[in-house]
């Protein structure tokens, strides 16, 4: 709306300022710090839409390790094509004896193809499936169970496709993409570089969409969606829009996590790591792109600290946080900054 | 009802049916171009019923509801909003976390299209009317009020002004002045008597002190069926009115 504008040249003043900052990472953090690093802020990228649907459009996804998923495997897929001659298989599947490569796969082989698949395959999902469940009215609660019931049905699905999909274990052992080593020491870098770039791409994207009339109609839809629906707007189609786009966000974000991690596996998309993604958000602050960015890499790094000392012990630390933050911080670390 | 005149809405024999109980019971009622209308009636008479009908929230077992002539009653709710049909609820229903300007906006939007809400300028049209609708409902100091933050009365202005910003010909207010005082009842009605002529306008309401300040043409209904039509004077000395109203003892 038009009082939006000088907020927004700061806002984006003070991007720029720290993303100067964090480009400067790879000489300040040793090389495991930096990995770990990339892959939260992948991670980040995945809460942004988040923030889009869950703050703004109080549409909250418990299943967003789908598009996360979606995106993952899209890469992962081209990935293990790379190098092959046409007509070969990926290894895992000729152990499973699968000698021709199935047409689904096939399409992957083109890197063109796959990188548009990686935003493309989540956001088209993520608007179907809206769709057909907000067209039916069915919201809140529901809507919820349904998102989890998804990353249920989508987990089980890869774990039984073991021969098409590499079943429990995933797709891993990656070589090279577009030609470049992925196991050079420089990679490391480029990679983290290209996650920062989208990030801020990302970023800016969510940034604009709320700041323009769209976001303010979905808050809108968020406060009275009957109330809008009786002033002849389409309720249903800002959400799925919106929806699309938190789809479009966890694809991209699975596609570079999956670069970082060298893995992807059902493990990583089903019910569980969909909660944690929520959770991520919550204590960063629901309404905020700084504070969802802020409480994803926070509770991850935390993770990686606690879990590795005392593994048992982080669900139940994360399960604390989650209720201390629901109770006494409905705005997340964000909301301290706004509380003042 | 004159025989002659503009006819805007028509409702033709309308029965809703929750299972079993007849909310309307082969009601009629028909309302010409730029008239104010009022509709009383004891509780449980139909009269939101025939309000929820109208706008397409719920949908008649039998009967039709003729807009210009066009029969509306199995269209999405939506799609009547568009064309010209808005509803003031009961229950004050702002935007309670965007700003008064920006709930007016909404409703003023001339395009209803997901792909213009892609920008962050606000035509010079939608403004103009927005501050011209702050004036007429009287909140012109309070446009960057958050709208959650009003008190009562604003927000039912600002409700009625949303109902008028959405340029309806057509505009339904289910009891505007729920919860007001006489100050501000009265004023109600001064802005309400206002829009007529711009606007065809059904008000309901059972605040009879209110229904005289209008000044309109009454329709009485009961247990879901017409009862009858006429002025306030006519409706007040009516013997079946009275013996709805207070029981056989009348």
């Amino acid at each position: 709306m038009p009082d939006a504008a000088p907020g927004l040249a700061r806002q984006f003043g003070i991007a720029v300022l720290l993303l100067a900052l964090a480009a400067a990472a790879p000489w300040l953090l040793s090389a495991y710090d930096l990995n770990l690093l990339a892959r939260f802020l992948a991670l980040a990228l995945l809460a942004l839409g988040l923030v889009l649907t869950w703050g703004h459009g109080g549409i909250l996804s418990l299943g967003q390790g789908v598009f996360f998923g979606l995106g993952g495997y899209a890469l992962a897929m081209h990935m293990k094509l790379d190098g092959l001659a046409p007509g070969e298989v990926p290894e895992f599947m000729m152990l499973s004896g699968v000698e021709t490569l199935p047409w689904w796969w096939a399409p992957f082989a083109h890197p063109a193809v796959a990188i548009a698949a990686v935003v493309a395959v989540p956001a088209l999902v993520a608007a179907l499936f809206a769709w057909s469940v907000f067209a039916r009215r069915v919201s809140g609660t529901y809507f919820s169970l349904i998102t989890q019931a998804l990353a249920l049905a989508f987990a089980t699905l890869l774990v039984s496709q073991q021969d098409l999909t590499g079943g429990f274990n995933g797709l891993t052992d990656f070589q090279t993409l577009l030609g470049a080593d992925l196991n050079d020491p420089g990679a490391g870098r480029w990679l983290y570089w290209l996650t920062l770039a989208c990030l801020a791409a990302g970023w800016a994207l969510v940034t604009l969409l709320l700041a323009s009339r769209f976001g303010t109609m979905l808050r809108a839809v968020r406060d009275g969606e009957n109330r809008v629906r009786f002033l002849g707007h389409d309720a249903a189609a800002y959400k799925i829009v919106a929806f699309a786009v938190a789809g479009a966000l966890a694809g991209a974000a699975g596609a570079l996590f999956t670069l970082h991690a060298g893995v992807i596996s059902p493990a990583m998309v089903g019910v569980v790591p969909s909660i944690e993604m929520v959770i991520w958000v919550a204590i960063g602050g629901r309404l905020s792109l700084a504070g969802a960015i802020l409480g994803t890499v926070a509770v991850n790094f935390a993770r990686d600290k606690v879990s590795s000392a005392f593994p048992e012990l982080w669900p139940y630390a994360l399960g604390a946080l989650f209720i201390l933050v629901v109770t006494t911080l409905p705005g997340g670390l964000a909301g301290l900054r706004k509380a003042r | 009802m004159t025989a002659v005149g503009d006819l805007l809405l028509a409702v033709d024999g309308v029965t809703v049916d929750f299972d079993g109980f007849l909310a309307l019971d082969g009601f009629s009622l028909t309302l010409d171009k730029g008239e104010l209308r009022v509709v009383i009636g004891p509780n449980g008479a139909g009269k939101s019923t025939l309000c929820d009908t109208i706008i397409g929230r719920v949908r008649p077992s039998d009967g039709r509801v003729l807009f210009r002539g066009q029969d509306i009653s199995r269209l999405p709710v939506h799609r009547i909003a568009q064309l010209g049909i808005c509803r003031k609820f009961q229950a004050p229903g702002v935007l309670p976390t965007l700003t008064v300007a920006d709930n007016l906006a909404i409703a003023a939007a001339k395009s209803k299209r997901l792909w213009a809400s892609f920008g962050f300028g606000q035509p010079a049209s939608e403004r103009t009317r927005v501050a011209e609708i702050l004036d007429r409902i009287g909140l012109g100091d309070r446009r960057a009020a958050i709208a959650g933050t009003l008190a009562h009365g604003e927000k039912q202005w600002l409700e009625i002004g949303m109902v008028v910003a959405t340029d309806a010909e057509l505009l339904l207010l289910d009891e505007p002045t729920a919860g007001m005082g006489p100050a501000e009842t009265s004023r109600t009605a001064d802005l309400i008597r206002g829009l007529a002529g711009d606007h065809s306008i059904i008000v309901i309401d059972h605040d009879m002190s209110f229904v005289e300040q209008l000044a309109a043409r009454v329709t009485v209904m009961h247990q879901g069926q017409f009862l009858m039509q006429g002025s306030v004077a006519e409706v007040r000395s009516d013997a079946r009115v009275a013996e709805v109203y207070l029981g056989r003892a009348a």
